[in-house]
């Protein structure tokens, strides 16, 4: 296994594979180093998915400098890689006149942040746009451009781009320890022993402990946990835009915000907790995002719910994003502490991140980097005669597997042989949406394991839901 | 474009019947659509015996029950596509289909029979909150990796919900060497059949814990074991009875859902009661000319029921298309009293041309009540029941000639008297 590069990036979230992504345009060797057994693991699976439009940030902070930068880049970005966003706009809402300030606030925040378009609207223009929203809306800060986007696609997207461009990846490859040795770095992981010029850390909620594996200036990341309920995308057109609420020292508040598939996101709480990998709803928690959800959506029918999670936030003690090279460790480079808005940030620290390493390194530009990647079709939203197109390339496309989101055989399949494919179900629901819907994967499992079994060519025994032990399957009943 | 008399969406024992009702009524350009690659629905993956007691009077297992009518449909020569994925219909009968074979299709039916069957509610539509580990399935989904895939889903197994298909999976766990540990349902009674309770249950000393339920699920990655508790009068858990259970799978039982996406692509209106297609004695939908039968219309604990309602289904599809256009029939409403819920039919002709085949499932349990329909003063039916559940549908027919004769202002009122 080839173990010398000029960059090795530590984690695959976003912010890893932007970064990763945004290197592979330069002459250099680059490999990405992944802890979970795919990419995408942490905050970038569990999130709201918001385009912030960076009205929230402190004026001056880099939180505020990459919202904006980053959310100007998205439609370059996604149109590039082909990744689903919409411009729906978000709206903070107060609900009564003693919160009234606290939008004034935002707004003053906002001009100060550079975000264009901001309006504040009254109640009565509230209404008009959002009728299904409690009557008590009183003023709203209305975000002409928040947006929201697919956090999975844009991870995924940004891998297999920096992988067609020569990025190598290696999951299942926690970095254990570093330090330098000749002049080089030295990453160690439990499987192999890499060396490199220059080291990148984009390890999101662990992202403290790479840096201080070689920097006295400690950092201190707070897991913060957020957990949500998602609503059946039969109630995707309750509301256009996403609706916050004013926001608290903990965070932005309880959202209704639709998903680009079409779910309705309620959450996320804010809870700091200890263990770094928890995943666990509590009775006390869904409690809170419904409650709070209600505030904004008080017909919200019981019944609505498909699923529940929970996302880890990535919060730096020191409440700022943790951008660039360590001042006491050259040539490591920290994307520490990235919490919300790191999503919206993502392809601004990406682009940023690359040019400060490629410059220190004395990069080239990479003249065969091809910036395009394109998406697995999405039968679902294909034309008739687009889908008879693509059954008679390719027959996988006419089974559906999953039939609560139609996804078809050819889609899953594809999944899995795409450069940084899916390895294990998990894998093939973000990068295709089986399993997603309304019967959360009771119907398509177990063809999915066949699936997957065949290509992989393992025993479907073997097959995960994603970290190991995560098994679904005991063996043969009878051998 | 092709044009198809009669169209059936899914070829499970609804679609089957429904076919063959149609085809004895004379209809004969007729084409079943099915998205697996088998006739026969969820009936494949059910090889315990019990099914075909009501009609066959014998006991069948289920995909021997469904080969009787399979057998038929193929007598009668009628039309099957399999593997054949319906994706849409709109409300002017356009059907679309996709298949291997043929690629994307479009029929244009004068009648559609909805024979789609429904799914298993999962984890996410109860809340529970936990951990979010592998390990957990839905009953049928285990009952599939079982029974057609041959693999085992777990060794130390606590059942949630006591439905029929975790009872049929209790036993079926414990056949293939799992320890089935317990079987918890939140409400007071079971929801499946009583005989499922004894064969199932009793017969290999696998405690039902009534009124509990699951509060946490345990284990990052593969199960480790739940929380179980007990619950007060308004399900809610009841602090200090918390237990926890070691095991490594968790199956779910706890409810069926109507899979209804197509219906409401047609625009066809769903009861919020049953959630299936509101119906006349017909099956006819508020759609004219769409019909539902089986499961899609109500979740049915007994085989033959669905296939006695599909057959009718077909035979309505039949007469539907032979007189083409059909004028606007005025109904007359039912409503549920005391005591019932998820009726169908939800109205019925003033002048229906047959007797009518009510159902319906009771909301608690009564011993010794009385279940009466009727149309202001005038009763209809009347019969005492030893004991009603909501576990076993309740079924009763309604004579013509008295629903003719009853009085066209009123609604028929379907209660159940409770015993004093
Ligand atoms: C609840 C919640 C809601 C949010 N909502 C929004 C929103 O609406 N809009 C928005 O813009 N942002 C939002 N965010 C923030 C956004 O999700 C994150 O900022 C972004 O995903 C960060 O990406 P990342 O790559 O830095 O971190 P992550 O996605 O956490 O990736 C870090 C990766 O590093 C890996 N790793 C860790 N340790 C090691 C190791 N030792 N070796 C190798 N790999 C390692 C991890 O496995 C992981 O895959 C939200 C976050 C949360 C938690
Ligand atoms: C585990 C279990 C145990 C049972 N035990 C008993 C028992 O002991 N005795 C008894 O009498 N009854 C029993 N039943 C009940 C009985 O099996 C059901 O009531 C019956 O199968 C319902 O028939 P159906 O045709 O409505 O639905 P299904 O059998 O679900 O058939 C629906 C069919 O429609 C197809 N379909 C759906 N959507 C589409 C689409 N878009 N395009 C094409 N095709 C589509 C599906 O693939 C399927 O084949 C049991 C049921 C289960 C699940």
């Amino acid at each position: 296994m080839e173990t010398s590069y000029d960059v090795i990036v530590i984690g695959g979230g976003v912010v890893g594979c932007a970064v990763a992504r945004e290197l592979s345009a330069y002459d250099l060797k680059i490999a990405l180093l992944e802890k979970a057994t795919d990419i995408c693991a942490g905050q970038s699976r569990a999130n709201t998915a918001i385009i912030h439009g960076g009205y929230d940030a402190k004026p001056g902070t880099l939180k505020a400098y990459y919202n904006v930068k980053g959310n100007g880049m998205f439609d370059e970005i996604c149109g590039e890689l082909d990744v689903p966003h919409e411009w729906n706009t978000s709206l903070v809402v107060s609900f009564g006149p003693d919160e009234d300030p606290q939008i004034d606030e935002l707004y003053e925040r906002g001009l100060k942040n550079g975000v264009p378009g901001l309006e504040i609207i009254d109640h009565d223009e509230i209404m008009r746009r959002e009728p299904n929203i409690n009557p008590e809306a009183h003023r709203a800060l209305l975000v002409n451009n928040g947006g929201i986007v697919c956090p999975y696609e844009l991870t995924t997207a940004y891998a297999e781009n920096a992988s067609i461009n020569g990025v190598t990846f290696f999951r299942s490859t926690p970095v254990t320890n570093i330090f330098k040795e000749n002049g080089s770095w030295i990453v160690e992981t439990p499987s192999a022993r890499f060396s490199a010029k220059a080291v990148v850390n984009c390890a999101g909620i662990f992202s403290d402990e790479i840096h201080n594996m070689v920097s006295a200036d400690k950092l201190e990341i707070q897991a913060r946990k957020g957990e949500y309920y998602l609503v059946d995308k039969k109630y995707a057109s309750t509301f256009h835009a996403a609706i916050f609420q004013v926001p608290s020292a903990m965070g932005k508040g309880i959202l209704v915000a639709r998903t680009v598939d079409g779910t309705v996101l309620l959450g996320p709480t804010a809870e700091d907790i200890d263990d770094k990998t928890e995943k666990r709803t509590t009775a006390e928690g869904l409690a809170k995002a419904l409650a709070g959800a209600r505030r904004t959506w008080p017909n919200l029918p019981g019944r609505a719910f498909i699923t529940e999670f929970t996302g880890l936030r990535a919060h730096c003690t020191r409440n700022e994003f943790i951008i660039g090279e360590a001042a006491d460790a050259p040539l490591f480079f920290d994307a520490a502490g990235v919490e919300s808005p790191g999503l919206t940030s993502a392809p601004a620290i990406g682009k940023d991140l690359a040019k400060m390493v490629s410059e220190a390194l004395h990069a080239a530009p990479n003249a065969k980097f091809n910036p395009i990647r394109k998406g697995i079709p999405k039968f679902r939203e294909l034309s008739n005669e687009r889908r008879a197109e693509l059954i008679a390339q390719n027959p996988d496309f006419s089974k559906v597997i999953c039939r609560c989101e139609t996804v078809t055989e050819a889609e899953i399949r594809e999944a899995i042989r795409r450069p940084v494919g899916a390895v294990n179900v998990d894998g093939i629901k973000i990068r295709t949406r089986a399993g997603m819907g309304r019967c959360q994967a009771g119907f398509c499992t177990p063809r999915t394991l066949e699936i997957l079994s065949e290509e992989l060519g393992v025993p479907l025994e073997t097959l995960l839901k994603s970290e190991p032990g995560s098994r679904y399957v005991y063996g043969k009943i009878f051998d | 474009m092709k044009n198809v008399d009669i169209v059936i969406i899914g070829g499970g024992p609804a679609g089957l019947a429904a076919a063959i009702g149609a085809y004895e009524a004379g209809a004969r350009d007729i084409l079943i659509l099915e998205r697996e690659n088998a006739l026969g629905g969820i009936l494949k993956q059910c090889i315990h015996n019990g099914f075909g007691l009501h009609t066959f009077k014998e006991e069948l297992t289920g995909p021997e029950y469904a080969q009787r009518f399979i057998d038929k449909v193929r007598e009668y020569n009628i039309p099957y596509q399999l593997d054949s994925m319906v994706l849409d219909i709109n409300a002017e009968k356009v059907i679309t289909c996709v298949s291997r074979e043929h690629g994307v299709q479009q029929f244009k039916a004068g009648a559609i029979i909805l024979c789609m069957g429904c799914r298993e509610r999962p984890r996410g539509a109860l809340g529970t909150p936990g951990e979010r580990c592998s390990g957990i399935f839905t009953a049928g989904t285990a009952q599939k990796l079982v029974n057609l895939e041959g693999y085992l889903p777990g060794k130390k197994v606590v059942i949630l919900g006591s439905g029929d298909i975790g009872l049929i999976m209790a036993r079926r766990m414990t056949f293939i060497g799992a320890e089935v540990l317990c079987c918890v349902e939140v409400m007071p009674f079971s929801g499946g059949l009583k005989r499922n309770i004894v064969q199932c249950l009793d017969d290999y000393n696998i405690p039902l814990y009534l009124s509990h339920t699951v509060i946490d699920i345990h284990g990052k990655d593969r199960l480790t074991g739940v929380t179980i508790a007990e619950v007060d009068s308004h399900m809610n858990p009841i602090a200090g009875t918390e237990q926890y259970i070691e095991c490594d799978t968790l199956l779910l039982s706890v409810g069926l859902l109507p899979e209804n996406e197509l219906s409401e692509m047609a625009g066809v209106k769903i009861s919020p009661n049953t959630s299936g297609a509101v119906v006349d004695e017909t099956l006819q939908t508020s759609v004219p000319g769409i019909f539902a039968a089986g499961n899609v219309l109500h979740v049915h604990d007994l085989v033959d029921f669905v296939s006695e309602e599909s057959e009718l289904a077909g035979k309505s599809a039949a007469n539907y298309v032979k007189q083409a256009q059909q004028g606007t029939v005025s109904h007359r409403q039912v409503v549920m009293g005391n005591g019932v819920n998820a009726i169908v039919p939800q109205q019925i002709s003033f002048t229906p041309d047959h007797d009518v085949h009510m159902m319906f499932r009771p909301r608690a349990v009564y011993k010794g009540a009385v279940i009466t329909a009727s149309v202001g003063e005038q009763t209809l039916y009347t019969k005492k029941a030893r004991i009603l559940a909501p576990g076993e549908m309740v079924n009763f027919t309604l004579k013509k000639d008295d629903l003719t004769a009853a009085n066209p202002d009123l609604p028929l009122t379907v209660e159940i008297k409770e015993a004093a």
